[in-house]
């Protein structure tokens, strides 16, 4: 009854491989317009949520709302009603600033008449207009990710996912992206879902926060909400206290490498 | 939306045509093995071959070379989604509101187009070391030439698709490609091999078109012209049906 307002609905959502369960029985809501804020540490289950989100996974168990369509269901109707910075860069590096965006217009059916003028309206917004004709591998770090948003901005959709979108970027930087970021969710009321691990940033534009944290959602509410129930001085120190002092290891673990190489010989036969 | 399905189609083979045409260092670089080959094999073994009877081997050894060129090619292309993979960019398509198989149809028709190119080049080469073909059935020559890439380009995008990095890729040259190279007639006459390398060469894709671009340009041919496209134009369907099927596995 509450997708109506809600671009995200999830409700007890599981995904096991194997025996390994990635996401035990999670149950949240995005609000339109709102930025929701995801986070957890490595391995936590984060990326295989987003995945799921996203249509590229599909769900053990439970139900998903994207913009009211079921993303294991209606695949294309999900992928164009949202756009995505992936954790990884996801460029062709070969290709102009220009025509990445050409390519990204083509895929998703941006209608040939309007494809220049958006072009040129988003990659002035990210102020890289004047590169458009350069090979994005000339680009650095961070004009690569503001050209991913652009990107990901094309086929105008109403959710945009952020998988840690400013990792590996210098403070400046990281504060210029979010200043977009920022802007487009008050300017233009998209709904953005974000994980990261800078905790700065989700106190500065967070609406709602989840923690979740072996596939199990731990916390969820405002910031401020957050920081009351851990008793913390903190959202870091909420964070800390929530999910432990363990430290996860860095990506895969042992057995997300025995999956890998097994994934390698018996190649894609598992869906 | 058909429209559409040509127009994803026409952006991914338009990338790759993109990629290959701003890549000097990889247009020449992959000239230097087919030129070292006929350099080296058609001025080397040329006497040998025409004192055991066999006639000028510049003009047989050409259309072997050109084959190289486009398997060489051809397969890299459709390799390359391992590169994609890595830097990112398959996620992007994989991502999008469209059909895996217009992906993929895109992508291997582009693939074939630049191997097409490749071997167009070769061509050109072994005209200048000396070969002589029939200018007129050029354009039954391309369209051979053009079986061969899509057979192969096909065949990349189905190994890139079960390969997750690029540590399987040197296996996949000397088990894969070599053996297709050396075993496809290229090189030497196939009339006369042993029964079990003979059955080896039958079985292999690469013959056909060796055989089928000697057929045309030189009007000799092992298998028979009809044979060789019938045969040629069955690998293709088979595949690039494979491809499609095992891209179609991917997962993101």
């Amino acid at each position: 009854m509450s997708t109506e307002n809600h671009r995200i609905s999830v409700k007890n959502l599981v995904k096991k491989y194997g025996d390994f369960t990635a996401v035990n029985d999670i149950t949240f809501d995005v609000p339109a317009g709102s930025t929701f804020a995801f986070l957890g540490p490595n391995g936590a289950g984060k990326t295989t949520t987003i995945k799921m989100l996203t249509t590229l996974v599909h769900p053990t168990a439970g139900t998903i709302s994207v913009n009211g369509f079921d993303p294991a269901k209606h695949s294309h109707d999900v992928r164009r009603s949202f756009g995505i910075v992936f954790q990884d860069p996801s460029l062709d590096d070969e290709l102009t600033a220009y025509e990445n965006m050409f390519f990204h217009a083509g895929l998703y059916g941006v209608p040939r008449a309007e494809t220049p003028t958006k072009i040129k309206e988003l990659l002035e917004f990210v102020e890289l207009w004047d590169r458009k004709d350069s090979l994005a591998k000339t680009f650095s770090g961070g004009m690569k990710r503001r050209l991913e948003i652009a990107r990901a901005l094309l086929h105008t959709p109403s959710v945009l996912f952020l998988d840690e979108p400013t990792v590996g970027l210098d403070p400046q930087t990281r504060n210029h992206i979010w200043s977009y970021i920022k802007k487009l969710n008050v300017e233009r009321g998209l709904t953005v879902f974000f994980t990261t691990h800078y905790m700065e940033e989700v106190e500065k534009t967070a609406d709602t926060v989840a923690i979740i944290d072996h596939g199990k959602m731990v916390a969820i509410d405002t910031v401020e909400g957050i920081i009351a129930k851990a008793g913390t001085a903190s959202l870091e120190e909420a964070f800390i206290k929530l999910t432990g002092h363990t430290i996860r290891a860095e990506g895969a673990s042992a057995a997300d490498g025995f999956r890998q190489m097994s994934k390698v010989w018996r190649g894609s036969s598992r869906k | 939306m058909k429209s559409n399905t040509f127009y994803i189609i026409y952006i991914l083979w338009l990338r790759q045509i993109k990629r290959y045409f701003r890549s000097k260092s990889r247009i020449i670089g992959s000239l230097g093995q087919p030129i070292l080959f006929l350099v080296a094999l058609g001025f080397g073994l040329g006497p040998v071959y025409a004192k055991a009877g066999g006639g000028n081997y510049i003009q047989f050894l050409a259309p072997g070379i050109i084959s190289m060129g486009i398997l060489f090619t051809a397969i890299f292309s459709g390799i390359e989604i391992i590169w994609d993979r890595q830097f990112g960019f398959l996620k992007e398509t994989l991502v999008a509101p469209v059909p895996r198989l217009s992906i993929m149809l895109g992508r291997t028709l582009g693939g074939a187009t630049v191997a097409c190119f490749q071997g167009l080049a070769v061509l050109i080469i072994s005209v200048i070391a000396g070969f002589r073909p029939e200018l007129a059935s050029l354009p039954m020559a391309i369209a051979f030439m053009i079986g061969i890439a899509l057979v192969f380009t096909a065949l990349g995008t189905a190994i890139a698709s079960v390969l997750e990095d690029m540590q399987g890729f040197q296996l996949i040259i000397n088990f894969v490609v070599m053996p297709i190279f050396f075993l496809s007639g290229a090189l030497f006459p196939i009339d006369s091999l042993p029964a079990t390398i003979k059955v080896l060469v039958n079985l292999n894709p690469l013959s056909y078109g060796v055989d089928g671009l000697r057929a045309v340009l030189l009007g000799t041919s092992h298998f028979g012209l009809g044979m060789d496209t019938a045969v040629l134009a069955t690998f293709i369907v088979v595949f690039v049906s494979i491809g499609a099927w095992l891209f179609s596995k991917i997962k993101a």
